[in-house]
């Protein structure tokens, strides 16, 4: 069993990448998310890698395209107004059919808004951002074990699906501290990668990576191959946790740092003898849609928690059909929830029905 | 004891939490006591978290408006220059992490240097990454002294795991706070322990962790 450490998530999040294989970070500084690039900056010259320091968010995406088209493992990180600048190259990325993982540290916006936590980025995560028909693998760790294991997680489902993936996290995730076990190298999975552009040797085809079709049914014909994809990606990859839902009449929703506050909560209204659990979307895209649906059969309402204006309430009663009524508890602009206000959330929604 | 109390360390090594027990400490021993946040790299997680149990205890807090606010701008409160340079009160001066957050402290160091009234504390957590032993302990160690511009007088082997944290893990460390001071040529001045095993642990200069901010 690998030694514990104390990091930081930001931290954590770039030794295990490190770990999964990347050797190849391009970055740009922006709180909360520098000391990703801090730590890269002091570790990938120790291990023969490359770290850096981009003039532009821009440029480290468009770096970040160039390698993983060699099949090299890559990342890049930024928080919200700089994976704003990243959107066009994620776009062509993603069109390229390229693995690789965008890491966002988010914080309070919209605009420049602030260094606090946030996670009001979530539509942008998950349904675009770029141009294009696409869609992102995007996980949202809530410990900062989880930011280490998930970073490897990403990874391997960019290069399993060839897609980039993006581990959605926000500033308290990636500043506050844990014990963290870090895998060791030998657990990690190594993908061929027949498609790279790596020289032929003379001996096979160039290799082409382009996002660019001159003939438009050739580029209709990529665009249903890859959303066929992201159907198996969906049917294969939805993750979430369920926290004391057998019995539940009430189902609070949340991920990353609100559902560290909404666990808290549930567990303070259990006592209050109100029978409510707790679905934490691991993947928000893909969204875990069917223990929603399944739940909307059975409780009789859902509280959405959410660093945001109400982002993925709406993915939740899409998943849910509007079955059941869907409310939303949220601080925005850098501010928390406290374990207090999602409970009386909770006391709101189970009082309208009991 | 001396008037003024600087503490640096590696990058999230826990100085803040140090020094604020410690200010706690030299309160409760009767001394007039102020205590300044001059972290100018880490934006969360500050001093200033800890404002209202200053208050209560009569401590005086120098710390910028704007520390845990959205303004991320590293400059520094212009009442340390009182607290540095007058000299009725006990000092303690919490300083960002490694060499980039210990050149804050150079603007200070002449006065420091004069009045000659000083210790420097490197706090040490080798459950860190990078500072997992003595050996990589020492390199942060000499980056940050170069960078203050003031030579560290003793360590404080600060290793925990959170909230994890057992007696056996800080037991672990005590070999390794050894070897560093050996290393250095400086005592181990204290040994942080949270309350909740302080009776479990043996080992010398013991220091109780009682204040023990809790976020999420």
């Amino acid at each position: 069993m690998a030694e514990k450490v104390l990091m930081k998530g930001n931290e954590a999040i770039a030794e295990a990448a490190i770990r999964a294989g990347c050797k190849h970070y391009f970055g740009y500084p922006i709180t909360p998310q520098t000391e990703i690039a801090a730590y890269m900056a002091k570790r990938m010259p120790k291990i023969g890698g490359t770290f850096l320091q981009a003039e532009s968010e821009i440029s480290a995406i468009n770096m970040v395209y160039g390698v993983s088209g060699s099949g090299k493992r890559v990342m890049t990180s930024s928080s919200s107004p700089g994976v704003s600048l990243k959107q066009e190259g994620i776009s062509y990325i993603a069109g390229s059919d390229l693995p690789a993982l965008i890491v966002n540290v988010q914080r309070g916006g919209p605009g420049l808004g602030g260094i606090q936590p946030s996670q009001s980025d979530y539509f942008q995560a998950t349904k675009g951002g770029g141009h294009g028909d696409y869609h992102l693998i995007v996980l949202t760790p809530a410990s900062v074990q989880e930011m280490a294991d998930m970073t490897i997680l990403a990874f391997d489902l960019a290069d399993k699906y060839r897609m980039p993936a993006m581990l959605l996290a926000d500033g308290t995730m990636g500043q506050m501290m844990e014990p963290v076990e870090l895998p060791e190298p030998d657990d990690i999975k190594v993908y061929e990668k027949p498609w790279a552009v790596t020289g032929t040797g003379k001996k096979r085809q160039h290799n082409i990576i382009n996002s660019l079709y001159l003939d438009p049914e050739e580029l209709e014909k990529t665009n249903f191959e890859r959303y066929e994809r992201y159907k198996t990606i969906e049917e294969n990859e939805a993750r979430y946790e369920s926290f004391m839902m057998d019995d539940a009449d009430y189902c609070v929703v949340a991920f990353g740092i609100a559902a560290r506050v909404s666990k808290n909560a549930v567990i303070a209204a259990r006592k209050e003898g109100i029978k409510v659990g707790m679905i934490r979307p691991i993947t928000v895209w893909p969204f875990p849609k069917k223990p929603l649906a399944e739940a909307a059969d059975k409780v009789k309402g859902f509280l959405s928690v959410e660093l945001s204006m109400g982002q993925m309430i709406e993915d939740i009663k899409l998943a849910t059909e509007c079955k059941k009524k869907v409310e939303l508890c949220n601080r925005v602009g850098g501010m928390i929830p406290s374990p207090e206000q999602v409970l009386e959330s909770i006391k709101k929604l189970a009082g309208g029905n009991d | 004891m001396k008037r003024v109390n600087l503490f640096l360390g590696h990058y999230g090594s826990g100085k803040t939490n140090v020094a604020l027990n410690y200010a706690f400490d030299l309160k409760s021993q009767g001394l007039n006591v102020s205590i300044a946040d001059l972290d100018i790299v880490n934006p969360y997680f500050r001093t200033k978290d800890s404002q209202k149990e200053l208050e209560q205890a009569g401590i005086e807090l120098v710390a910028l408006p704007f520390a845990g606010t959205n303004v991320d701008l590293p400059s520094l409160p212009a009442e340390t220059y009182g607290l540095v340079m007058r000299n009725d009160k006990h000092v303690i001066l919490d300083i960002g992490g490694d060499d980039r957050g210990a050149y804050a402290l150079g603007r200070f160091t002449p006065y420091i240097l004069e009045e000659n009234n000083y210790d420097m504390f490197f706090v040490v957590n080798f459950y860190r990454p990078l500072t997992r032993n003595a050996e990589e302990a020492m390199e942060v160690f000499y980056e940050i002294q170069q960078a203050a511009g003031i030579k560290f007088t003793g360590i404080i082997n600060n290793s925990n795991l959170g909230e994890e944290t057992t007696a056996e893990d800080v037991e672990r460390t005590i070999p390794l706070a050894q070897n560093l001071s050996e290393m250095t040529s400086l005592p181990v001045v204290m040994t942080t322990v949270s309350e909740k095993i302080f009776e479990d642990v043996d080992c010398d200069n013991k220091f109780m962790l009682k204040l023990q901010k809790k976020y999420y």
